[in-house]
């Protein structure tokens, strides 16, 4: 069990069955009396965000959370499956649990996967990943609008925009933190 | 000039601003041992043990010796610790300003406090106004006064006396009346707490459920302290008693008593006394909304 002095931003506790991480936290003692802990939080899951204010002697059900090295297999309507690399089991999670990282999965992409319990709620991808070029509109020599980027959609679906010289079928780098492109493949 | 720089700069100013205004008003600036063997028990502040001994939590029990002998008008400027107090209006150790006053009540007390902040509003601050959290508060203009029966009757339709009863008295307090108080662009006193909320004040003779207690807000924040002290050792023995066994309730370690200070009590004149937040001040003064911006070192940076 936690306690209200375990409360601190980023700790991750269980409520009404839901992991939820503290975003924002503050200590306030008015006049001599009771210490009050109020808490900004938000529900791992939903994305809802909840203000509760605790007092000293409360106690919390910390969020047990696992991160788990799995690897992507394939998509099913809004089903995407992994597989855990450790006792090849089989889980499948939500498009909306997904979320960005959707843009940017291939199959047989090793991810990190945070379960609570057994339930997955969220994955991290790699830094970088490789993505194919599929469709982008040729560079004209001479092009005089000053562009300095244009649009590139990669096989995932996903759309972005690219360096002029950037041409179909081409490998390109992305950086899956902020969704942008980073650099060519070479060779 | 970094802000670093401007916010140790208006300490510095402040202190300054303090010192002079009461030795103008011929107080004695005394210095007791932060170092004791025990602090005036209570429910919900515990000390940092410096063993056997413990850090002071307040000046108050020494300061009030000096009042059984006979020192009438005395402040003081020190550091208190307080354990496991850390927020962004709290670091466990802090600057406080106590004075004391032989022959007089709260009601002199909150008189002081309008004679200081609006000397330090004035040398202290460009425009003479107080800011926090985006309100301007001017010292110079009329306070605003609440009894605590009067504040939690009008901004959360509550009785103080069934709040204390059921420990939702600060529940009520920090999310209903001190917004509503933070609302006012003047300094604010709310006055006359429950009994059980004011363990070392006397207790009203029109309404013995209440006691000659006061806090002082500006812009929402609490700043000071004060009240009409207890002058009867046995009553203060009980109240000591009593915090200690709130204590035990909660799971906390009971307190020594001060017993040289029980001893010295039935010596001392009628007196009021009160404590201000200085860390607190200079927020207000600098326009801070954290107490980390007034300060050189958190202990987070140590």
């Amino acid at each position: 069990m936690l306690s209200v002095a375990d409360l601190k931003k980023g700790a991750k506790l269980t409520i009404d069955g839901d992991p939820y991480v503290v975003t924002a936290f503050d200590f306030v003692k008015p006049g001599k009396g009771q210490a009050l802990y109020k808490c900004k939080m938000k529900n791992m899951i939903t994305g809802v965000i909840l203000d509760r204010t605790y007092r000293s002697g409360e106690n919390f059900e910390p969020a047990r959370l696992e991160e788990k090295d799995m690897e992507y297999l394939y998509k099913e309507g809004t089903h995407y499956t992994f597989m855990d690399q450790e006792n090849y089991e089989q889980v499948v999670m939500e498009e909306d649990a997904i979320g960005d990282a959707k843009n940017f999965l291939l199959e047989n992409t090793k991810v990190s996967v945070l379960l609570f319990g057994d339930k997955p709620i969220g994955v991290t991808l790699p830094n970088f990943m490789n993505l194919r070029v599929v469709q982008t509109d040729p560079w004209v020599k001479g092009d005089t609008s000053g562009s300095d980027s244009k649009p590139a959609t990669v096989e995932t679906g996903y759309v972005l925009r690219v360096p002029p010289f950037i041409e179909e079928g081409e490998l390109i780098v992305i950086d899956t933190r902020t969704g942008e492109y980073s650099t060519r493949v070479k060779g | 000039m970094s802000a670093e720089r401007a916010s140790l700069q208006i300490r510095a100013q402040v202190l300054q601003a303090i010192r002079s205004f009461f030795s103008e008003q011929g107080f004695l600036e005394v210095e007791t041992p932060v170092l004791i063997p025990a602090n005036a028990p209570e429910e919900h502040i515990d000390p940092v043990h410096a063993a056997p001994w413990q850090l002071q939590t307040s000046p108050e029990v020494c300061m009030k010796r000096l009042l059984c002998r006979g020192h009438d008008r005395i402040f003081q400027i020190c550091r208190c610790w307080r354990a496991d107090e850390r927020g962004t209006r709290h670091l466990s150790e802090f600057t406080m300003l106590e004075w004391y006053r032989s022959n007089a009540d709260y009601r002199m007390l909150m008189d002081d406090c309008e004679a200081l902040l609006a000397r330090v509003a004035a040398c202290c601050t460009k425009d003479g106004l107080f800011r926090y959290n985006g309100h301007k508060i001017s010292p110079s203009a009329s306070w605003a006064r609440y009894s605590v029966q009067e504040a939690f009757l009008r901004f959360a339709k509550a009785d103080p006396l069934a709040c204390a009863q059921n420990g939702l008295f600060e529940t009520v307090l920090t999310e209903k009346v001190e917004p509503a108080l933070a609302e006012h662009n003047t300094p604010v006193i709310l006055c006359d707490y429950p009994r059980q909320m004011a363990a070392l004040a006397r207790i009203k003779s029109d309404n013995p459920a209440y006691a000659e207690r006061f806090e002082l807000y500006l812009g929402g924040l609490e700043l000071a302290n004060g009240f009409s002290e207890l002058t009867d050792p046995v009553e203060q023995r009980q109240r000591f008693d009593e915090a200690n066994r709130m204590r035990k309730r909660l799971g906390k370690s009971e307190l020594p008593l001060p017993e040289p200070f029980l001893a010295e009590l039935g010596a001392m004149p009628p007196s009021a006394g009160i404590a201000l937040g200085v860390d607190r001040l200079v927020m207000l003064t600098v326009g801070a909304d954290r107490i980390d911006q007034v300060v050189a070192f958190t202990p987070e940076s140590l």
